[in-house]
């Protein structure tokens, strides 16, 4: 517990210069990644020698459109000749970090409470089984669907992680083994109901396990007319970063989280139960990935297959990495890996694979997460040894 | 073989663990080492064990200068030691923990389990150890385990061995079974270095007895000294402490103990049906060697350990508190101190203010609602921080920078600003600096003034002396006797090695 | 060393009352063979089909109707149960081959329940369990050396993965395929150098490590495989497979012989990999020494062992046979590498490794399981449309999230796993 929290404490406590160097370092590496793999760079490579200047100013290019497309791709699209395509980048970079946001929050508050959850894929999977049950099975009044959907996605999300906190709690059992082990358990799950005539499988579906599009009444309203697709899921990612704020900055409930989190011992002296902590813990983790849940089952007008889950439990862990599990810096983090989201198709476009974004991604929380590594390859003191 | 140290000195960042430390053991002798816990036996016995490396001085055996890198040189040397939390796999069987490090091969590169076993029987048989060498060591009860360090040294051709606190956990059967032991390895010329604070072994079987203090030696001793020499050479009197106090003018019993027990880690019996009561405005100190059961019995007193079964009851003033939660028992009016304030009383990252509300995070006057009342923590924490004089930059400093004393004040803070009918102090002052230590002890003076029942544990004598209005003694689990607090140290030193009044 | 949650006297029959799970768990098992596969079963004669045409010795079909085979197969079933509650009355541990022919006898019937009227090809469904499981095994194993030196592997994904994709290319560029296996181990044994560095030297900590060494090798091989191979597949991502080699007699016995003895270099390679490691963990004196590291790091220093360098060698030589795991599942079996294509095998060796109770043997069974649910899933899709084949592939998560929540704290996980070595 000791060790971890220390651990804890210096990925929280990254610095800002630190956290500036890692991005730096990993946009470099994937800039490496990018040229040297390039189509027009490889085919200089027979000249490497006779002209190696042509190798190195299509390798520039190449990582300069690429950043290019990224940035027309998830900011604004200065050579739109209308209004709307101009603007959509940006639309599309806050439509989709608002899960990641929404994720991020519940991954970033486990790891506040001691608690590795890499469980969001099966607790935003158990969510959207119940928030598309709703959506498409009942028949219900404008905005009260939605909410209504919204609260059972995120009450089914409770439920699975209340039960990874319980297990825990009561059997010792490592909330990372068991996580893992509901993330399959759930998917298996929902593809069932997914694939089953009568419970999820849409109406008159054959063999592909897909469910009907959620009600008109149950959708997320969009914000900006039906040119954009984004919704309110933004808002609500926002809302949530406020309430937990509010949970772990304001509240004694979060208070007490983090005391678990810190020094378990010292809780129980304080007449804490360090077990329903536990439980709670992972329950209001998973209540935020229960939104994202609602966010991507409600937000879609079409029919859900189980790839709607779309990663974001794990892109989750990243975020809340890259954020310091504070609800500011996981908003911020939500909208960088967002962004990253949204240009892809635009590098995909001009040849640039947007993959080499992933690897951007986990570089700079990999950087982030391992102080070590970035001293190690700067060569720069250890911080004063306690 | 000859054992020589030499101003051996060793720290750890600004504390002094061993200050220039002199000590001779001969060949096939029992030198003891004595000493409280905390004043640098292990410490020592780690830089012999080349397990940590001095600051300064020298190691000689058999007169020749030793350099060890490691627990590796030391055992090569001919140096074994029986560390106080064996060193053992428990799911390995004891041959496979005598041989790990030194293992015989048989011709295919396999271990040879036969030539393993012929190692430990050998040794079993020699010193009439009665070990299975095919047993696993975590179904062995304590005493063999420990024969089984002991046997993993000597197949190492240990010269000089070491125990480390090797009675505490052991039955006073096993006790005397290793006492017999330790003497005819004697006999047989392996130099013995007892490490203990136990007066009555250390009479029973050293030969010689350094005693240290404070991580430094303060003195040689006779076997045949009192208990009572050698406790208060041990215990120290330099600083005296004086404590204006007024007479104690007690009132109602607040608490009362009655034939209560309570299992330790190990499931062993560290508190073995004691009974005693607390009335309003008096300090009733519970002294004794540390180890005796004392910290068991606060944590049971604060409910954070149960009792065991069929065992008495705890009541604060009038009201049982058997098996209720410790936030109950908190909020049944008991302040805590712990014993060791960074792992149960402090959160070393959370800010000065935060620690200030850490039991008292469910209502008034810190939350409202589930909300935390900022505005009225801070000014709480100000006023706490003049209060008992906590130096510190502001309230929203971690807890964790701040300097032993310091630390200390924030938790007596916390708790005697508690609405509380009863104080449970645990080792107050220990690794407090002497300027606070007199303030902390005033507090406490001045809770008992104010009404409120306390009982202090303490393992330094002074301490106790100076606040107590009644001492309870426990050894092996058990108060031996509660007497007045004008009884002599002598008297006290006695009672602490277990010779009741 | 004050940890209270590991139970000393886990292995001691004296202490610990056995409970009563393994024996809930096995009447729960029966009843459903016997009851929904038996007496409510579907009506049809099965044929176990148990040797290929041609095969030296050949054995005949065996045709019964499948509710009756259920039915014996069920009682039997319950029987284990019994003796396993009566070993339970009697204070013994229920021993774990009588799980296992319980499983085997559950399985049998799950075929026959799901191929009524039909087919069991029994050596086809046991032969490609086996190649499925050989990555699972392989990178378990991985995962277990280093566990049982004391450090959580959560990386093994990331390790097959890399073994996968450098199989592939290093094998087609060289048109090698065993230069593609060694560059697999290599690169995946240098891989798990930076994990075992961190967490050893930089104690790091070691999941959180692993999760992002995942995530980092994940995004690598996805950009190299859409930048580079899908446009130059037949250059760089055209390997081809091993041949399969006969193994002469052996691979004419009846069902096991052209299940296990007509197999690729890897599955042979995995057949001597899980008796060597189990015989240098527990047989010679580098496994000793190993396994005091995992158990008791402080114990191992006291006795001169270096515990850094032992961590860090493990888990290096740990990850060069996931590394081999990974080079099974392209030049071993599949003939490419494709995007993400461990889809989670390292995840499940994760939990094989728990299941399997940190030994070899046990391991690969445990993986076994996981390799019949995913071939049984395929098949049973094919021989019976309609059947719930998702809680089939549940089955061994869920067998494994019951065995993490039963045992843990009490069975044999490495007692320092996870903590890194601080001295002083």
């Amino acid at each position: 517990m000791n060790v971890e929290s220390k651990i804890m404490r210096e990925i929280l406590s990254a610095t800002y210069t630190r956290i500036a160097i890692s991005v730096l370092l990993g946009f470099a590496i994937g800039s490496v990644f990018m040229a040297v793999f390039n189509e027009n760079v490889v085919a200089t490579y027979e000249t490497l020698f006779s002209n190696p200047g042509l190798t190195f100013q299509t390798a520039f290019q190449t990582i300069f459109d690429g950043y290019g497309a990224l940035f027309k791709g998830s900011i604004i699209n200065l050579s739109a000749d209308n209004p709307v395509s101009m603007f959509r980048p940006i639309t599309e970079t806050l439509r989709l970090a608002a899960p990641l946001i929404m994720a991020g929050l519940g991954v970033a508050l486990g790891f506040r409470v001691g608690l590795f959850n890499v469980g969001g894929t099966g607790q935003l999977v158990m969510g959207l089984l119940g928030a598309t049950w709703i959506s498409t099975r009942l028949e219900l009044p404008y905005g009260l669907h939605m909410v209504l959907a919204l609260v059972v996605a995120i009450a089914f999300s409770m439920g699975t992680g209340a039960l990874v906190g319980f297990l825990k709690a009561k059997t010792g059992a490592h909330e990372v083994i068991v996580t893992i082990m509901m993330n399959y358990i759930a998917l298996d799950l929902f593809t069932w109901f997914l694939r089953t005539p009568g419970l999820l499988l849409e109406e008159g579906g054959g063999g592909n396990p897909k469910s009907d599009p959620p009600a008109l009444t149950a959708q997320l309203p969009r914000l900006l007319g039906d040119e954009f697709k984004l919704n309110i899921g933004i808002l609500l990612a926002l809302v949530a970063a406020l309430v937990y704020w509010w949970l772990m900055e304001r509240s004694t409930i979060g208070y007490r989280f983090r005391m678990v989190g810190h020094n378990a011992n010292a809780a129980k002296a304080a007449g804490i139960s360090v077990e329903r902590t536990y439980v709670w813990a992972m329950a209001a983790s998973a209540a935020f990935i229960g939104i994202a849940a609602a966010n991507q089952g409600l937000g879609e007008t079409g029919g859900l297959t189980s790839s709607i889950h779309a990663n974001i439990g794990f892109d989750a862990i990243t975020v809340a990495l890259l954020g310091g599990s504070r609800a500011g810096g996981v908003v911020v983090a939500g909208l960088v890996f967002g962004a990253f989201k949204a240009g892809s198709p635009s590098m995909q476009i001009i040849g640039v694979s947007p993959e080499v974004l992933g690897i951007i991604q986990a570089l700079i929380v990999l950087f982030i997460a391992a102080p070590p590594l970035i001293r190690a390859i700067f060569h720069l003191p250890k911080p004063e040894a306690k | 073989m000859k054992l020589e140290l030499r101003g051996i000195t060793k720290r750890f960042g600004s504390l002094v663990a061993n200050d220039d430390i002199n000590l001779v053991v001969e060949s096939g002798e029992i030198h003891s080492l004595l000493g409280e816990n905390g004043a640098g036996k292990s410490t020592l016995m780690n830089v012999l064990y080349g397990l940590y490396q001095a600051d300064g001085g020298q190691i000689l055996l058999g007169d020749k200068v030793q350099a060890f890198k490691g627990p590796g040189d030391a055992m090569a040397a001919g140096i074994g030691m029986v560390h106080q939390h064996f060193m053992l796999i428990p799911v390995f069987t004891v041959a496979e923990n005598v041989v790990l490090g030194n293992e015989p091969n048989n011709r295919i590169g396999a271990l040879d389990l036969n030539e393993a076993r012929k190692r430990v029987t050998e040794i079993s048989d020699r010193f009439g150890f009665n070990v299975d060498p095919d047993a696993l060591v975590q179904d062995l009860p304590v005493g063999v385990q420990q024969r089984v360090e002991i046997i993993k040294a000597l197949s190492r051709n240990a010269k000089v061995l070491v125990l480390d606190e090797p009675t505490a956990v052991l039955t006073p059967q096993e006790t005397d079974e290793l006492m017999q032991i330790m003497r005819d390895l004697a006999k047989a010329g392996t130099s013995i270095i007892f490490i203990t604070h136990k007066l009555r072994e250390v009479q029973a079987v050293a030969d010689k007895i350094t005693v240290i203090r404070q991580g430094k030696v303060v003195g040689q001793a006779k076997p045949s000294s009192t208990a009572s020499e050698l406790a208060s050479m041990m215990v120290g009197r330099e600083v005296d402490l004086q404590v204006d106090k007024k007479n104690m003018s007690a009132g109602d019993v607040i608490l009362s103990v009655e034939n209560i027990s309570v299992l330790d880690d190990r499931d062993q019996r560290a508190v073995d049906g004691v009974s005693f009561e607390v009335r309003a405005g008096e300090v009733l100190a519970i002294a004794g060697v540390q180890g005796n059961g004392q910290t068991e019995l606060a944590e049971a007193l604060l409910g954070l350990r149960s009792m065991v079964r069929g065992s008495g009851e705890v009541k604060l003033a009038g009201s049982a508190l058997n098996g209720l939660s410790v936030r109950k028992h908190l909020e049944a009016g008991i302040g805590y101190v712990p014993e060791d304030r960074k792992k149960d009383g402090l959160v070393s990252e959370f800010s000065i203010s935060e620690n200030f509300m850490l039991n008292g995070s469910f209502g008034k006057p810190f939350a409202s609602g589930v909300n935390i009342d900022f505005a009225t923590r801070d000014e709480i924490s100000e006023k706490l921080i003049e209060e008992f004089d906590v130096r510190t930059q502001s309230a929203s400093t971690p807890v964790g920078k701040l300097s032993g004393g310091n630390q200390q004040k924030v938790v007596v803070a916390r708790e005697l600003s508690r609405d509380v009918k009863l104080l449970i102090a645990a080792q107050p002052t220990r690794g407090v600096d002497v300027g606070s230590i007199e303030f902390i002890h005033e507090r406490i003076v001045a809770e008992r003034d104010s009404g409120r029942a306390v009982i202090l544990i303490s393992t330094e004598l002074d301490e106790v002396l100076a606040l107590a209005d009644r001492i309870a003694v426990m050894y092996r689990g058990r108060i031996v006797g509660i007497v007045d607090a004008k009884t002599s140290r002598e008297q006290l030193g006695k009672m602490m090695a277990g010779i009741a009044a | 060393m004050t940890k209270t949650e590991v139970t000393p006297g886990m292995f001691s029959l004296s202490e610990v009352r056995p409970s009563w799970k393994t024996p809930s768990v096995l009447a729960f098992f029966s009843g459903i063979v016997l009851v929904l596969f038996g007496f409510l079963g579907k009506t049809g004669d099965v044929t176990y089909n148990l040797s290929n045409k041609g095969d030296s010795f050949s054995v005949p079909d065996v045709v019964v109707a499948s509710t009756f085979a259920n039915v014996v197969l069920g009682t039997l079933m319950l029987l284990a149960a019994t003796y396993s509650g009566w070993l339970t009355i009697r204070q013994k541990h229920t021993p774990m081959w009588v799980s296992l022919v319980a499983g085997l006898l559950g399985a049998t019937g799950l075929l026959g329940w799901l191929a009524a009227g039909n087919v069991v090809p029994v050596s086809f469904i046991l032969g490609s369990a086996v190649v499925l499981a050989v990555p699972i095994i392989l990178g378990a194993l991985g995962g277990l050396m280093s566990e049982r030196v004391g450090v959580v592997n959560i990386a093994i994904e990331g390790q097959l993965l890399t073994g996968a994709f450098m199989a592939a290319v290093v094998g087609t560029i060289t048109e090698n395929l065993w230069l593609g296996l060694i560059a697999a181990m290599i690169s995946s044994a240098i891989l798990s150098m930076a994990l075992a560095s961190l967490a050893v030297k930089y104690l790091v900590d070691q999941i959180i490590i692993g999760v992002l060494i995942n995530v980092l090798v994940i995004g690598i091989t996805n950009f190299l495989y859409s930048q580079w191979l899908a446009s130059s597949g037949e250059e760089a991502n055209y390997p081809g497979t091993f041949d399969i080699i006969s193994i002469p007699y052996l691979s004419g016995l009846p069902i096991i012989g052209p299940a296990l003895f007509e197999a690729r270099i890897t599955v042979y390679l995995t057949f001597i990999l899980v008796p060597l490691v189990w015989f240098i963990l527990f047989r010679t004196k580098l496994g000793l020494r190993a396994r005091a590291v995992g158990e008791h790091p402080t114990a191992a220093d006291t006795v001169g062992i270096n515990v850094g360098r032992t961590r860090f060698w493990w888990v290096t030589l740990g990850g060069a046979i996931a590394g081999l795991g990974g080079a099974a599942l392209t030049i071993g079996n599949v003939g490419a590498f494709g995007r993400e294509m461990s889809g989670g095998l390292g995840f499940i060796a994760l939990a094989v490794v728990i299941l399997g109770r940190w030994q070899p043997f046990y391991v690969s069974a445990a993986a076994l399981l996981f390799g019949f649910a995913i071939i049984l899933r395929v098949w049973a899709n094919g021989v019976s449309p309609g059947i719930p084949t998702d809680f089939i592939t549940m089955v061994p998560y869920l067998v494994t999230l019951i065995a993490v929540a039963g045992f843990a704290g009490k069975v044999k996980a490495p007692a320092a796993s996870g903590q890194p070595y601080i001295k002083g």
